[in-house]
């Protein structure tokens, strides 16, 4: 009673799991660095690819109920799918902040940055590296590195204090820039939100390996 | 939660092959219990020790200790009559005797020595109506057991083993022979007759057990791998052989 | 087409030509001996042949009446001794004995009886019944026909018996029933049809037996209602008479040729008719 055919389609769920988020890691590298040179012609492309991302979100989903529905997935398998459907809408709303960022840099348009951005790309380094790991952690059924990519939401978050706090400081300095450094709290912002939502995957990881639910951390905003 | 039986270190022979090992089990009262496995597992061995079926055959030899509410059913001299009045048993293929759907039901009352007609057929009706069968043949209650369809001979066992009351009701793959519709039927039965009786169930088909189970038992090689909650085991279960035999991955 | 299709076409037809042209060579000779049988039995049946005495030797006229009559009784009786008996072995065989080392043995030898010449049973018969009790008897031929119906009995009633499935036995045991009540009150029920076609074709069978009846019931020319003297019976009567010099004596075994030929037939008709009722 073997079912080849079953765990290939399961294999390739996977699979097209892993493209959706190198799709949305792409996105968020390409927004920050659109963002940070002013490549207005980017940001629009970014905007535009998020649409690509949604599609590969439904098309996962739609996947995963088909297996649920035709093949009666149990244990391990129905938590896989399971955890794959939850994954999936985390993806797409990063893929979402991903798309706000580009937005952002669009509607600063010609304007020269109110500073340049140090922090922030580092901070969306963090973020994709989270994303990254986490994902990697997927593959190989790590529940150990899943529980600490949540703890390293708190630096995700430090990096978000820190640039509010220069940014406030830059606009009480000079009221006139308060226009795009609010622009810039958005982005910064974004990127924190996406952190918590690779928190969610990462809570996921750990259901699908051990069957248990758990709040793993509750992010500070 | 009551345990209606509890199994002790159950081992089991069919002569000189020994088909269950070490089993230790507790059926708890007024719930289903599945019991799983890939073929040969000794899942269907194990039930028929529960009422002793094996008794029938000689060379067959049991150790351990099967506790009926406190009672070792396993003990020399124990009345088999009695205990299989205690409890009942649904095989895998429709049963039915060849008499009259009447007949089939009253067989067993008259086992139980009741004399009155009138208690006869009143016992009859409601067997009928808590199978969910006295609707499809109330007009043909004296017709021949056999002319019914395979679904519905099922349920007559089922009416059947119900009619003399027993405490619990064993199920061997009870749906194997039938189609979805009166799998069904059958399925909504148990769900229906749990509130009266304690019912253990053999069964290949893992969905169902997903389906009608409280308690599901997992079975290997004569050993019990895995016992827990229907939802445990079919969501996430604690051994890793458990897993591998119901996402399909041996068997 | 080729060569190798055309081949197979070929023997195909070859094979089914011969095996046609066998089964037309078989029945053949079956509708000769029914059309004889029909023809000069035919001629020789009247109303006194049924309800008369033989005349005696030499003479025209009369009947058999006494022939019809003893093959009746000692049929019946045959059936009453040997029945009971059979169906208990059977049952035995089926129910109980199953694997043994006894029921093989039983087994064995009823298969043994079943292809053992009748003329050895009579024989026997004679030497158990007759012999030590001075003379014909029509018990002792009713006893020589239930030793040749016993096998076929005991074979017939345990393959019906065993066509009931374990599981319904099983059920009835899960039920609580003792094993008597099972057999009784399940098994039975189940194979009763069965049965009686089996005890229908034993009963046709030894109905047209006559070398186990030379030795035993013999013949009588008179009314015999007493089972320890000589009884007539048809086949016996048939042997006589077709042996002897008149001609009515062959015209009248030619008659009584064709009634035993019709009773065989009925109940064989009549099992068949048992045996597709099966389904219902």
């Amino acid at each position: 009673m073997t079912r080849e055919a079953y765990h290939k389609s399961m294999k390739g769920l996977e699979a097209d799991l892993q493209q959706m988020a190198a799709l949305v890691v792409d996105a968020i590298k390409g927004s920050i660095e659109a963002l940070k040179t002013r490549d207005i012609e980017k940001s629009r492309h970014i905007v535009r690819n998020d649409m690509e991302i949604n599609r590969k979100r439904f098309q996962i989903e739609e996947k995963c109920i088909s297996l649920i529905a035709t093949q009666q997935p149990m244990a391990v398998d129905l938590r896989i799918l399971a955890a794959i459907i939850n994954i999936i809408t985390d993806l797409e709303r990063i893929g979402d902040h991903a798309e706000g960022i580009a937005k952002i840099s669009v509607s600063i348009g010609d304007e020269p940055l109110v500073k340049p951005l140090i922090d922030m790309p580092l901070m969306a380094e963090k973020a994709v590296s989270m994303l990254e790991r986490c994902m990697k952690a997927f593959i190989e059924r790590d529940v150990k590195t899943a529980r600490e990519i949540c703890n390293e939401d708190d630096e995700v978050d430090a990096y978000y204090d820190k640039i509010y706090n220069d940014l406030v400081l830059l606009m009480i300095d000079n009221p006139k820039l308060i226009k795009d450094a609010t622009y810039l709290i958005w982005a910064a912002h974004n990127i924190e939100r996406m952190a918590d939502r690779v928190t969610n995957i990462a809570e996921r990881v750990v259901y699908m390996v051990t069957g248990k639910m758990e709040e793993m951390n509750v992010s500070k905003y | 939660m009551k345990d209606k039986l509890t199994i002790k270190n159950l081992n089991f022979w069919y002569g000189d092959k020994q088909a269950l090992k070490e089993i230790n089990l507790h059926i708890r009262e007024k719930q289903i219990t599945a019991l799983i496995g890939p073929s040969g597992c000794g899942k269907t061995t194990f039930l028929r020790c529960l009422n002793r079926m094996h008794d029938l055959y000689p060379g067959n030899r049991y150790e351990g200790e099967i506790l009926l509410e406190g009672r070792n059913i396993l003990e020399k001299g124990l009345d088999l009559i009695k205990l299989r009045g205690k409890i009942g048993m649904v095989f895998q293929k429709p049963t039915p005797f060849p008499m009259s759907i009447y007949e089939n039901i009253a067989f067993g009352l008259k086992l139980m020595g009741i004399k009155s007609k009138g208690e006869i057929s009143g016992r009859v009706e409601k067997a009928l109506k808590d199978s969910a069968l006295w609707d499809e043949i109330r007009d043909r209650l004296h017709g021949p057991a056999l002319s019914l369809s395979g679904g519905q001979q099922q349920r007559l066992c089922i009416a059947r083993a119900i009619a003399v009351e027993p405490e619990v009701i064993l199920m061997d793959e009870p749906c194997s022979a039938l189609d979805p519709v009166a799998t069904a039927k059958i399925e909504d039965l148990m769900t229906g007759i749990k509130e009266n009786y304690t019912v253990v169930i053999v069964t290949h088909n893992m969905q169902q057990a997903a389906r009608v189970s409280e308690y599901t038992g997992f079975f290997m090689l004569g050993e019990v791998v895995e016992f827990d909650t229907t939802e445990k085991i079919f969501t996430a279960p604690a051994n890793k052989l458990t897993e591998d035999y119901i996402t399909g991955r041996f068997g | 087409m080729n060569a190798h299709y055309i081949k197979r076409t070929l023997a195909n037809y070859g094979a089914l030509t011969v095996s046609a042209l066998s089964a037309v060579f078989g029945i053949f000779f079956l509708f000769w001996i029914l059309k004889d049988v029909l023809v000069l039995g035919f001629s020789a049946i009247n109303f006194d042949f049924f309800t008369q005495l033989p005349a005696p030797a030499g003479m025209e006229g009369g009947g058999l009446a006494n022939a019809i009559a003893g093959t009746f009784l000692i049929t019946a009786l045959a059936t009453i001794i040997g029945v009971p008996a059979g169906i208990m072995a059977g049952t035995y065989l089926s129910e109980y004995g199953r694997k043994s080392r006894m029921a093989s043995v039983v087994r064995f030898i009823s298969d043994i009886l079943v292809s053992a010449p009748s003329i050895v049973v009579g024989v026997f018969v004679y030497a158990l019944l007759v012999k030590p009790f001075g003379g014909f008897s029509a018990i002792a031929g009713a006893v020589a026909l239930a030793i040749i119906m016993l096998p076929v009995v005991i074979r017939t009633a345990e393959e019906m018996l065993k066509l009931v499935p374990d599981a319904t036995r099983e059920a009835a045991l899960a039920l609580g029933a003792p094993h008597w009540k099972v057999t009784v009150q399940v098994v039975y029920r189940g194979a009763v049809r069965g049965i009686v076609t089996g005890v229908m074709l034993a009963v046709a069978r030894v109905s047209g037996e006559t070398a186990p009846l030379l030795f035993t019931s013999f013949n009588n020319s008179f009314w015999n209602f007493s089972l320890t003297e000589p009884t007539a019976t048809l086949t016996v009567t048939i042997f006589n008479y077709a042996m002897g010099p008149y001609e009515d004596w062959h015209q009248k075994a030619w008659a009584a040729a064709l009634l035993i030929t019709a009773i065989v037939l009925l109940v064989n008709i009549i099992s068949r008719i048992i045996v597709r009722g099966k389904a219902g």
